[in-house]
């Protein structure tokens, strides 16, 4: 087990089985085909994205560097969330990008019953160490534990 | 913490109703978590807005509007939209047709109606380029926006020396609603320094698509300081030059996620604080033939049939210019003239603003424009392809922003007019 620390950006616990993307999450390309044809458990639908492409995202602790692509991302993370079709918490080995921040903070003061967990600035030692299917504890503090 | 004035603690306690205190409270968590120091005025005339589309699948965000609509927290300033998703004058199938009306885009006359309410500059304010001078909303120098539309921004912050942060969909709504906007990032001298030195060192005019690309792929998100540009550019900012940097800056915020450039010798900063700019410790990139090839090799091409013959050619990703369609009007028509042909054999579609259109129709380079097959649409041509069907559909573009984010295939002008005029994948 490894333990790293990084920045509350959305307060909560979780734990989750981790998804890994080594390059950055293009929010609008992986979640719009499970928005639009109704895929509750929001099948990675970015064909430029190897290690998620067709991937459940639902429940999962996505590890990622950033978000990338169209400044729509910040809504359509705010409309999976509104869906109840976003993963369990979202960790960020970067200080988290505009887009990103803007669907976290978005989720957080609009929503009443959603909770998704988001911390960032965990390193590039957290995305080379966690692997697809470990076990991920997100502690308030911004603790995360890999096992 | 950020520190708030009276006036905005009184907004955040709830004193103007409950809906205008969490837009409120989004923008200073936004802030904060940038290290945003206070929320400074709004100072353009005019905002914008990235969201067009009456996409079914952001349900949530309508809702949301409806929310701001009822509480009567609408924009102090009117706004331009990005471009609508569908246009009968672009070619559709019947199957495509049938998706984007009944699945896709189904909630488009709704959302038009939320846009309405919530302060649409008029019922034609659509485009990405908001900017054109025939569209109106084209912000001063130093003044502060709260846009979100990625090509838009960059634009605005390097071509024009206007200040905004590359904001999501929303967050640009609520700064303006709100009229006051985080100040961190670009709306900081610090913030808008380069971190990187970029020489151009290429034996002819780069692509303005290819460079932008090539750029926004090596810097990401942070500044670039371009030198050598301006050999090939001038030293002014001539219309033709803006539409260079238009495509180019598309580019660096599409392939990378560039917010900021700055010329030598060109751009409105640059001019003014030349080297001044350059942060200490900025590293560099050389760009020359040889590496704007590679850029190019490296493109996948994600087409089911790699060698299939192109059913639809987009221009315009963001909208053309006016300059930009009256150049391209000469160069199709000599092109054809030089294939024997009369019309272009690929169905191609050149997209502008409604504004820029209307007035493109007053010249006599609308007719032969039309004279030569090619069709003109204000349609997003990203919002048309971005749906399933479009995936088995061989399109080509010049666009580097569509190929990013959909299935379309990349060429260079002078390629794409030869295939448009000439046909064929090696023409």
């Amino acid at each position: 087990m490894k333990q790293f620390k990084g920045r509350v950006i959305a307060k909560g616990s979780v734990t989750a089985v981790a998804l890994v993307s080594h390059g950055g999450l293009n929010t609008l390309a992986s979640f719009q085909k499970a928005l639009q044809f109704g895929d509750k458990k929001a099948t990675c639908g970015d064909q430029n994205n190897p290690d998620l492409y067709g991937k459940q995202m639902v429940g999962k602790a996505l590890c990622l560097p950033m978000t990338i692509g169209s400044t729509t991302g910040g809504m359509v993370l705010y409309c999976a969330c509104s869906m109840k079709r976003q993963p369990a918490c979202m960790l960020f080995s970067k200080p988290i990008d505009s887009l990103a921040a803007a669907g976290a903070v978005l989720a957080d003061v609009w929503l009443d019953d959603v909770s998704m967990p988001v911390i960032d600035s965990l390193g590039d030692e957290f995305l080379e160490y966690v692997k697809d299917g470990m076990k991920i504890t997100v502690h308030d503090d911004g603790t995360v534990e890999v096992e | 913490m950020m520190k708030l004035t009276d006036e905005q603690k009184k907004i955040l306690d709830g004193e103007k109703g409950e809906t205008l205190a969490k837009v409120m409270k989004t923008l200073v968590n936004y802030g904060e978590i940038f290290g945003a120091s206070e929320l400074v005025p709004v100072t353009s005339k005019y905002n914008h807005l990235v969201t067009s589309f009456g996409l079914k699948a952001l349900g949530p965000v309508y809702e949301l509007m409806n929310q701001l609509i009822e509480a009567d927290a609408t924009s102090t300033q009117k706004f331009s939209c990005d471009p609508r998703p569908i246009d009968k004058n672009v070619p559709s199938n019947f199957l495509q047709n049938f998706i984007f009306n009944n699945f896709m885009y189904s909630r488009q006359d709704f959302y038009e109606g939320q846009l309405t309410s919530l302060g649409l500059m008029d019922k034609n304010a659509f485009t990405c380029a908001c900017y054109m001078d025939e569209v109106g909303n084209k912000p001063q120098k130093g003044e502060v926006l709260s846009w979100a539309e990625s090509s838009a921004v960059v634009y605005a912050n390097s071509v024009l020396g206007a200040r905004c942060n590359r904001n999501s969909g929303i967050i640009d709504l609520m700064g303006s609603v709100l009229g006051y906007v985080p100040k961190f990032g670009f709306l900081t001298d610090e913030g808008r320094k380069a971190t990187w030195i970029v020489e151009i060192k290429t034996t002819k005019k780069p692509e303005a698509q290819l460079l932008g690309s090539a750029i926004g792929m090596k810097v990401m998100e942070e500044v670039p300081y371009v030198r050598g540009l301006d050999k090939w550019l001038g030293n002014e900012l001539t219309d033709e030059a803006c539409t260079y940097l238009k495509d180019f800056g598309a580019a660096t915020a599409s392939n990378g996620a560039v917010g900021l450039y700055h010329i030598e010798n060109l751009t409105p900063e640059a001019v003014e604080m030349g080297e001044e700019l350059i942060n200490e410790g900025a590293q560099t990139y050389v760009i020359d033939d040889a590496e704007l090839e590679r850029v190019y090799k490296s493109y996948p091409v994600i087409w089911k049939n790699e060698n299939a013959k192109p059913k639809l050619c987009f221009m315009g990703c963001p909208h053309m210019s006016l300059e930009q369609l009256k150049s391209w009007t000469d160069k199709v028509e000599a092109g054809l003239r030089k294939s024997g042909k009369k019309k272009v054999v690929i169905p191609t579609v050149f997209t502008a603003a409604p504004g820029v259109l209307e007035e493109f129709n007053k010249t006599d380079y609308a007719k032969r424009l039309s004279d030569t097959g090619v069709i003109t649409s204000y349609i997003c041509p990203l919002m048309y392809m971005n749906n399933p069907l479009c995936g088995k559909m061989p399109v080509i573009t010049s666009s580097n922003k569509l190929r990013t984010y959909t299935t379309a295939r990349y060429y260079t002008d002078d390629e794409i007019l030869a295939q448009i005029t000439k046909g064929g994948n090696n023409a």
